[in-house]
């Protein structure tokens, strides 16, 4: 044999598969001793995960070893963003789960502490970035409660107009990403294909597609362009077309119903007991919906239906999303038909955003009109325009909490005020955090499939649980 | 095992540059991106995979759940100090040749979250090949960024060639 | 009802039930905050989720702030409703950083199980009683308390050619601008 021949024959022994290695099933008495498992298991902890020495110590304990500790995530397709499940399986039956969360963590709420008031919006934008305007209306809504003030009326139904599309938006996000894990992948493209509308929609009014920091305490920042209720309206009859058609794939599909009929079901009582609100309270019966039980931004003069559903589990959630959506329409087309005239920003200087912006030949800018006035005219209008964009107003001292009805949940922000200019502490209380505390009860006893879909019929999104 | 393909350990010459330039173009054709969506930035690349921002026309068909099966990977959002290790551990498991692009500014440098929970760019922990800026970037710019990397991977530019003018090294 | 006459059988009965554990009752837009001691409550929560008058059946959310002017820093605030009476109360408790023990609420109200992990993770408050009262939101091995007003932001110093942006807590917002 020539040399190089030799060595090709030698280095394909060094890679054949050994006797009792890689794909020959050790015998149980061989099984890897425990010390092993839990070297390997040590160098796993390195990673953060503390709560695998834990699970797997205490299954070594009790002498049962025909149980699997498996880890889903943190980067997996299907946890719905940087979710950590810690699953013992018993074959394809789930022992135990344990989420570990704070892959996302951002340190917003400190971060809030050392920014202005107005700032604060482009912070809480980005805790729940599907439903970026409830987190901003929320913020803006305590801060007004603070500041003892309201937004004009034309300011509150364009936040309530927003919001709700904006609840359409995330609907759609959860029935895309629920049929992309539970294998319906057209569904995933119909759901992004309908959110594109809304976003140009959005885009066109705020100016993003995502993280709008459109709302500001006192008021929006900017008003409706030209020609954008023609353009919802096209939407809204489309879309009701659309929502018929996901009814029509999905409702009575067998494969549907067998993969979410039955899967995670929680009584209500445990659902209260654990803090869960949104469409997974409304799934089990009861129909707590904050807009109708503590209305803001005058949703009490807007007809609609608070949808319930009785079966409490992830079809049933579905249910509720899919009337949600359709409610929502019927809100945005009463906010577009009953819209009054008016600012959108409260007219006081020394609270309200002073830049007044208007489309020019270069693009969108401060109005030539305002510039006209600060520049030319008033000098106090120079003064409280540097103020308020340098520095901020300050906000009298005290603690509010609000919450308003985000599609997961009850959004509640915790503002204390030291009557400075920048916020003394900001606490948000997400619906996803909470509600992510409810996935052990719900996949305990389940397969390993059905953690998938009870998962996704929580709808977490993990910015707002690790902020 | 020597990285890359065996191309590099021939001599070079005239037929062997054909072949390295049919395999950089096969490369940048099929890129495969590994999921690796963390925030906001996740869904405007799962926007540019869906219908009207389409990704597939590029050749990256697939999202690859294993990193395994992945030569891209695009850190879509902020990276937090626990997910770091993770990160890296993810980029140490796939195979070579692979590119890196950070998507939006928190993976580039941090961006406005400039404090204690966030890693200032992600290439303090994996070398990065794009860059590609905004908060989310548009889907257009999450493509104009994928499509300067193919242009760089077709050229056979070495990994992370730093080009800014005007700046001495 | 108004939430102004549905909240105040409650208060009176907090009143009469556990004088010694109401430190102070306060009003500030329409919200009520109840300063309790820390001794007794668990007896006050109970009382509050079980008794027909009040039926805090819900707690929304359980918040901690550093006080730094204060001897008793740490604050835990507790923000409960009742979905029968549609009224809202706010539990404030003090504890100071050398003590930061206080009972847990995990028996009484489930969900409290994550707050109070959190509540832990960033001010320290030990909750005694806590099933598993482990950081949450940071990493296991993280030494410090974050949100605690003396722990630092911790940016990194931001160069440009030609510019420099410090960190945001050592910028000059605080105190502002404004004379209003």
């Amino acid at each position: 044999m020539t040399q190089q021949s030799e060595q090709r024959v030698n280095q394909a022994e060094d890679l054949a598969v050994k006797p009792g290695e890689a794909f020959d099933l050790p015998p149980r008495e061989a099984a890897r001793p425990v010390e092993e498992t839990e070297r390997r298991a040590q160098q796993i902890i390195a990673m953060g995960g503390g709560d695998w020495a834990e699970v797997t110590a205490r299954r070594h304990a009790e002498g049962d070893d025909e149980t699997m500790v498996i880890n889903m995530g943190p980067q997996h397709p299907s946890t719905h963003g940087v979710l950590r499940l810690v699953l013992e399986l018993r074959g394809e039956e789930v022992i135990s789960a344990q989420p570990v969360v704070g892959y996302l963590h951002t340190g917003i709420e400190k971060s809030a502490e050392f920014r202005p008031w107005v700032q604060g919006v482009t912070f809480v934008t980005r805790m729940d970035y599907l439903s970026p305007l409830f987190n901003e209306t929320a913020y803006c809504l305590a801060v007004e409660k603070l500041l003892d003030v309201g937004a004009p009326p034309r300011a509150q139904a364009l936040r309530v107009l927003l919001m709700e599309l904006n609840r359409v938006a995330s609907h759609l996000v959860w029935l895309a990403t629920t049929g992309l894990e539970l294998g319906a992948l057209s569904v995933m493209l119909y759901g992004f294909r309908e959110r594109e509308e809304i976003l140009d929609i959005l885009e066109a009014v705020t100016g993003l597609r995502m993280n709008h920091a459109w709302v500001r305490p006192a008021g929006v920042s900017q008003d409706l362009p030209d020609g954008i209720e023609d353009k919802i309206r096209a939407f809204m009859s489309d879309m009701r077309g659309k929502i018929d058609e996901y009814e029509t794939l999905l409702t009575r599909n067998p494969i549907w119903l067998e993969r979410t009929k039955g899967v995670g079901y929680l009584t209500p009582e445990r659902l209260v007991e654990l803090g869960v609100t949104g469409p997974m309270l409304r799934a089990s019966g009861l129909d707590f919906d904050l807009r109708k039980a503590e209305p803001y931004c005058g949703y009490e003069q807007y007809d609609f239906e608070v949808p319930t559903a009785t079966g409490s589990d992830a079809y049933a959630r579905y249910q509720v999303r899919i009337a949600e959506m359709r409610e929502s329409l019927k809100i945005v087309e009463q906010v577009l038909d009953s819209l009054p005239g008016g600012p959108v920003m409260l007219d006081d200087p020394k609270i309200g955003w002073p830049a007044r912006l208007a489309l020019g030949p270069d693009g969108l800018g401060n109005s030539p009109e305002h510039v006209r006035h600060i520049m030319g005219e008033s000098m106090e209008a120079l003064i409280h325009h540097f103020k308020m964009v340098t520095g901020g107003f300050k906000v009298p001292a005290g603690e509010v909490y609000v919450s308003v009805e985000s599609p997961r949940g009850e959004l509640g922000y915790h503002v204390v005020s030291d009557g400075g200019n920048l916020p003394y502490r900001v606490h948000v209380r997400d619906p996803s955090f909470v509600n992510l505390q409810a996935v052990p009860d719900m996949v305990t006893g389940g397969l390993i499939a059905d953690v998938i879909a009870a998962l996704s019929s929580v709808d977490p999104v993990l910015g707002g649980v690790d902020r | 095992m020597g990285t890359g393909s065996g191309l590099e350990r021939l001599p070079s010459g005239i037929l062997v540059t054909t072949v390295e330039k049919l395999a950089n173009w096969a490369r940048k054709g099929s890129l495969w991106p590994a999921t690796f969506g963390l925030a906001c930035c996740a869904i405007e690349m799962m926007a540019t995979g869906a219908g009207r921002y389409d990704l597939a026309r590029f050749g990256m068909e697939v999202f690859r759940a294993s990193p395994r099966q992945a030569d891209l990977m695009i850190v879509a959002g902020r990276v937090s100090q626990k997910m770091a290790p993770v990160l890296r551990m993810i980029y140490d498991q796939m195979p070579e040749p692979k590119w890196v692009i950070s998507m939006g500014v928190c993976a580039t440098s941090g961006g406005m979250f400039n404090n204690y929970a966030v890693v200032q760019g992600v290439d303090q922990i994996v070398p990065v090949d794009m860059y590609v800026p905004g908060c989310p970037p548009r889907p257009e710019m999450l493509i104009d960024g994928i499509l300067k990397l193919h242009e760089q991977i077709k050229r056979g530019e070495p990994r992370t060639k730093l080009v800014l003018s005007g700046q001495e090294g | 009802m108004s939430s102004a006459e549905a909240i105040q059988p409650v208060l009176t009965g907090l009143r009469e039930r556990f004088p010694e554990a109401v430190k102070e009752v306060s009003g500030h837009r329409g919200e009520v905050t109840v300063e309790l001691r820390r001794e007794r409550l668990p007896e006050v929560a109970t009382w509050l989720r079980d008794h027909p008058a009040a039926r805090f059946r819900h707690l929304s959310d359980l918040s901690g702030s550093d006080y730094l002017d204060r001897e008793d820093r740490l604050c835990v605030d507790y923000h409960l409703y009742s979905f029968d009476h549609n009224v809202r109360l706010r539990l404030k408790v003090r504890v100071s950083v050398e003590d930061p023990h206080l009972p847990s609420v995990t028996s009484i109200w489930p969900t409290a199980d994550w707050h109070e992990r959190e509540v832990y993770d960033f001010f320290g408050v030990r909750f005694d009683g806590h099933p598993n009262l482990i950081r949450i939101l940071m990493p296991e091995d993280w030494r410090g308390y974050p949100q605690r007003k003396d722990y630092p932001l911790g940016g990194v110093d931001v160069d440009y050619i030609g510019a420099h942006i410090p960190p945001p807590d050592t910028r000059r917002y605080k105190g502002g601008w404004t004379s209003t």
